[in-house]
């Protein structure tokens, strides 16, 4: 039987089965308890400004947005629908060119109705963040 | 604002790789922009409902800010992005989908932006955003 969107691993689920994921061309990195690590790699059609090379900063809030729900659909009984409240995100400084990007999210609080998220990104070296985000998401519970 | 600015603004999302790959247009009425996200399949982030993904939302928001901004200031470089905040009012359907930008502040280095979006009607939003932005030095010619 072929994998559909329900029966998929969560993993699936998250990249092949997003139609914007997989344009993107987001893959999992990572995945355990409430932390999930995405990445997105360097292709000529995401830079934001074909002078830098740089990718977009909106692929960056792309992979920022879906990594945090990866977290979350991680961090304990899936949620039937996972909904983003508000997402801030800091842009600490541009990606280098011609660089992807990778995130890790973190939930660190998971209620019946809210899971809160922190995530960071980074082109290269972990501790030489690109960019760093506070979500909130509103979880509605299978009946 | 002038005709010019906005043809430079257009000729740059037309350059612009990552427009293109969202396929983001801009209308100009009088001096009030409007930016147009058709729908595409491949903006879709979950295909139950089906509703646009939320980056795309978050991620036009933002240019709609970069391109208000670069309209009002010609003359600049593009401004570079200190922080946005998104919030999420209603799932993004698979439809077309609009946003303006409000200018609330554009001071010497720092501007204010708030962009709203909406799909059927403005008076029911998709999303809302508040930006900051960092000012850069005028090109230099």
């Amino acid at each position: 039987m072929a994998e559909t969107y329900e029966t998929a691993s969560p993993g699936d689920r998250m990249t092949t089965f997003v139609p914007h994921a997989a344009a993107l061309g987001m893959t999992l990195v990572a995945i355990e308890k409430g932390t999930g690590v995405m990445q997105i790699a360097w292709r000529d059609d995401l830079v934001g400004d074909p002078e830098t090379g740089v990718i977009a900063s909106g692929v960056v809030t792309a992979l920022i947005d879906h990594t945090c729900g990866l977290a979350i659909s991680s961090a304990g009984e899936v949620p039937a629908t996972i909904a983003t409240l508000d997402l801030r995100i800091d842009y600490l400084r541009p990606a280098g060119a011609r660089l992807g990007v990778t995130v890790q999210a973190n939930c660190y609080k998971l209620t019946r109705s809210v899971g809160f998220v922190r995530a960071q990104a980074w082109d290269v070296d972990p501790s030489d963040l690109v960019a760093t985000a506070q979500a909130s998401f509103m979880l509605t519970r299978p009946e | 604002m002038s005709e010019e600015a906005f043809t430079r603004v257009e000729a740059f999302l037309e350059r612009a790789p990552y427009a293109r790959f969202l396929g983001l247009r801009l209308e100009l009425a009088g001096d009030e922009m409007t930016a147009i996200l058709p729908f595409a399949p491949h903006l879709v982030g979950n295909p139950i409902l089906p509703a646009l993904h939320g980056g795309v939302i978050g991620a036009f928001m933002e240019m709609t800010a970069l391109a208000q901004l670069s309209l009002v200031q010609p003359e600049r470089r593009i401004p570079k992005t200190i922080d946005i905040t998104i919030e999420y009012l209603r799932p993004g359907r698979a439809q077309d989908t609009f946003a303006r930008a409000t200018l609330r502040k554009v001071g010497r280095r720092v501007a204010n932006v708030q962009v709203e979006c909406w799909q059927d009607s403005r008076t029911r939003p998709v999303a809302g955003m508040t930006g900051h932005f960092l000012l850069r030095e005028p090109v230099q010619t």
